[in-house]
């Protein structure tokens, strides 16, 4: 069975026929999970098709009509500081605050689980230098190490995704790492290198398949995080800059309407609360459906 | 055991040397002149060569790392560009102020924290423990900078009850744990403690669920004690982990405050840390992050020791 590697995709399926249609079985029936990924689809939707589904233009401003209430007639959500239309702005505003949250995990499980599973599955002087340079950056608060580089870097989209991304390796890599060498030292790995497998059949065929799930089962759980931390960045101005319509910095800038008109100047910051909240739910349903502890 | 300390103590060190070394680089990345925002722009070539050798820049990298270090080994963390006071000072004011807020936070979320985690342990997958549980998952999931705007919304621009920032009368060299200054704590407190209550609240719910499932428990029953010296037996094998989570809790609070301060103005680190960034003073910035880095570290370890020391199961290898 070695001797004929499988492609990649398809070995977990292999390795227990029945597996994956148990997890979507477990999945669909688990009503929470069931809604949050509802909730997410509607947001990837918005995301990706916000601008052609907009009632009005988001970038219109209006010097006459600044921060009006939620329920005036023509902005059903209010318009903000600048007059501009509130639900056309949430709504577009979508699209930079999911890639702004979920590009980082995506470039940190690429990165982490890379790292990880070469250190748990090599071992030795390779595993110290990873792990030991992981070690130092696992030692900062990911908050502070978030804000601390991107304010060295500047304000920035591309260095606030570096920073994010730079958050996000050390925790992925921790867990890659664990699970692969609880892996290796598993019977079936040992019996493969005994029937003569290369390291890198090895690796493809037996470990990835089985540490794949976890590590990625792990890194959806952080992209509520991320999330938060993104807009946390835009929020204090070192993230996305104006007149881009992303919900972090769109509380900021109606910081200042607290008192005028305080829960149009709320509205973003529960679009933000929604999003995470939803990936958060989505990621427990999926970690009990795939059945992964931890 | 102080064999056992001083070893986790060596340990920190290379971490700690790691720390200081990222904290060094990360300012040093940063494009642009350091002095830009204290040298005026019609400033002569002799006034920003004399500037640049009074702060050290004109020397090579390695050279102001070790100057930077050993100084900092010292107490001496160097001069803020913008406001020429001695950094160690300016960050010592400000991790007071934090770990004010920071502590009280924390308690706030370990005690509702335990309370949601237990209730929902004990009734497992009943209505109580799901409202728990969902509560917890709020907890983690708030934007805090947001649930900082929408308390100060209601508490502060509607009802009037608490103040919306500072730290109250005579700012932060005048505090008192009084009511007068205790009413400016209450919203950023809350807000803070939301973080370390959903993840406290989730740690101790599993934990607990796993403690009654196991046969002692069943034992302990047959043995015919009461409901609540069963529960007492619980709390036991739960503290440990429990209050070692707390620790952790506080660290992360520690160095993340700066978007709840923010809000706030609260004028503690994350406060200097913002001012730090925007006026591209990099002695501060780099001296805050360090010590909120190697609190962290050493809050760390301390919190292993005071568990091995309270768990006797742990051994201390």
């Amino acid at each position: 069975m070695i001797s004929t590697p499988l492609p990649l995709s398809i070995a977990p399926v292999e390795q227990s026929p029945g597996y994956w249609s148990g997890v979507l079985r477990r999945f669909a029936k688990d009503r929470v999970a069931m809604f949050a990924g509802a909730v997410v689809l509607i947001l990837v939707i918005l995301a990706l098709f916000g601008p052609w589904l907009t009632p009005a233009d988001p970038y219109q401003s209006s010097m006459l009509k600044r921060l009006r209430p939620i329920g005036t007639d023509g902005f059903p959500l209010g318009t903000d500081e600048l007059g501009r239309d509130m639900l056309s702005r949430l709504m577009v505003g979508a699209r930079l605050s999911l890639f702004m949250g979920i590009t980082p995990v995506i470039c940190a499980f690429a990165i982490g689980a890379t790292l990880g599973i070469l250190a748990g599955f090599v071992g030795g002087w390779v595993n110290s230098i990873i792990m030991r340079t992981i070690d130092v950056f696992y030692a900062f608060p990911s908050v502070l190490l978030a804000i601390a580089l991107s304010g060295a870097l500047g304000a920035g989209i591309g260095n606030a995704l570096l920073s994010l991304t730079l958050v996000f390796v050390p925790p992925i890599c921790r867990v890659a790492e664990s699970v692969t060498s609880q892996i290796r030292s598993r019977d079936f790995v040992e019996a493969a290198r005994a029937s003569g497998a290369n390291a890198f059949a090895i690796i493809r065929v037996h470990v990835l398949g089985n540490v794949l799930g976890p590590i990625f089962v792990y890194s959806t759980s952080l992209i509520a995080v991320s999330m938060i931390l993104a807009s946390g960045l835009s929020f204090l101005g070192l993230g996305v800059k104006p007149p881009e319509p992303e919900w972090g910095l769109m509380l900021n800038t109606l910081r200042t309407a607290i008192y005028t008109q305080p829960w149009v100047a709320a509205l973003p910051g529960l679009m933000i609360f929604i999003t995470s909240m939803s990936f958060n739910m989505l990621s427990d349903g999926l970690r009990s459906a795939m059945d992964v502890k931890q | 055991m102080i064999l056992f300390i001083l070893r986790r103590l060596l340990l920190a060190i290379p971490i700690m040397i790691g720390v200081a070394i990222v904290c060094f680089s990360l300012v040093h990345l940063a494009p642009g002149d350091p002095l830009v925002s204290v040298l005026p722009p019609d400033a002569s070539a002799d006034l920003q060569k004399q500037l640049r050798t009074l702060y050290g820049f004109d020397r090579s990298l390695p050279e102001q790392f070790f100057g930077w270090i050993s100084r900092a080994v010292t107490g001496d963390l160097g001069t803020s560009i913008a406001s020429s006071r001695s950094v160690t000072t300016e960050v010592m004011k400000a991790v007071k102020n934090t770990l004010i807020l920071a502590a009280f936070a924390t308690l706030i979320g370990f005690f509702f924290g335990s309370l949601f985690g237990f209730v929902a342990g004990y009734f497992r997958d009943t209505l109580v423990d799901k409202a728990a549980s969902f509560i917890s998952v709020m907890g983690v999931s708030v934007p805090h900078y947001w649930l900082g705007m929408v308390l100060v919304i209601i508490f502060s621009a509607q009802l009037g009850w608490l103040p919306a920032t500072g730290m109250g009368a005579g700012g932060s060299a005048a505090w008192e744990w009084d009511w007068a200054h205790m009413k400016h704590l209450m919203l950023p407190a809350i807000t803070m403690s939301v973080i370390p209550m959903g993840i406290i609240s989730r740690t101790v719910r599993a934990l607990v669920a796993d403690i009654l499932a196991q046969e002692f428990v069943v034992g302990l029953r047959a043995k015919g004690l009461r409901d609540f010296d069963v529960f007492r037996h619980v709390v036991k094998n739960v503290a440990p982990t429990a209050l070692a989570v707390m620790g952790l809790q506080l660290g992360y609070l520690l160095g993340g405050s700066i978007l709840i301060e923010t809000v706030f103005a609260w004028p503690g680190t994350g406060f200097l840390l913002n001012s730090a960034i925007f006026q591209r003073d990099l002695p501060l910035l780099q001296g805050t992050i360090l010590v909120l880095a190697i609190f962290f570290v050493l809050l760390n370890v301390l919190v292993d020791i005071l568990q091995t020391t309270l768990d006797p199961r742990i051994t201390r290898g």
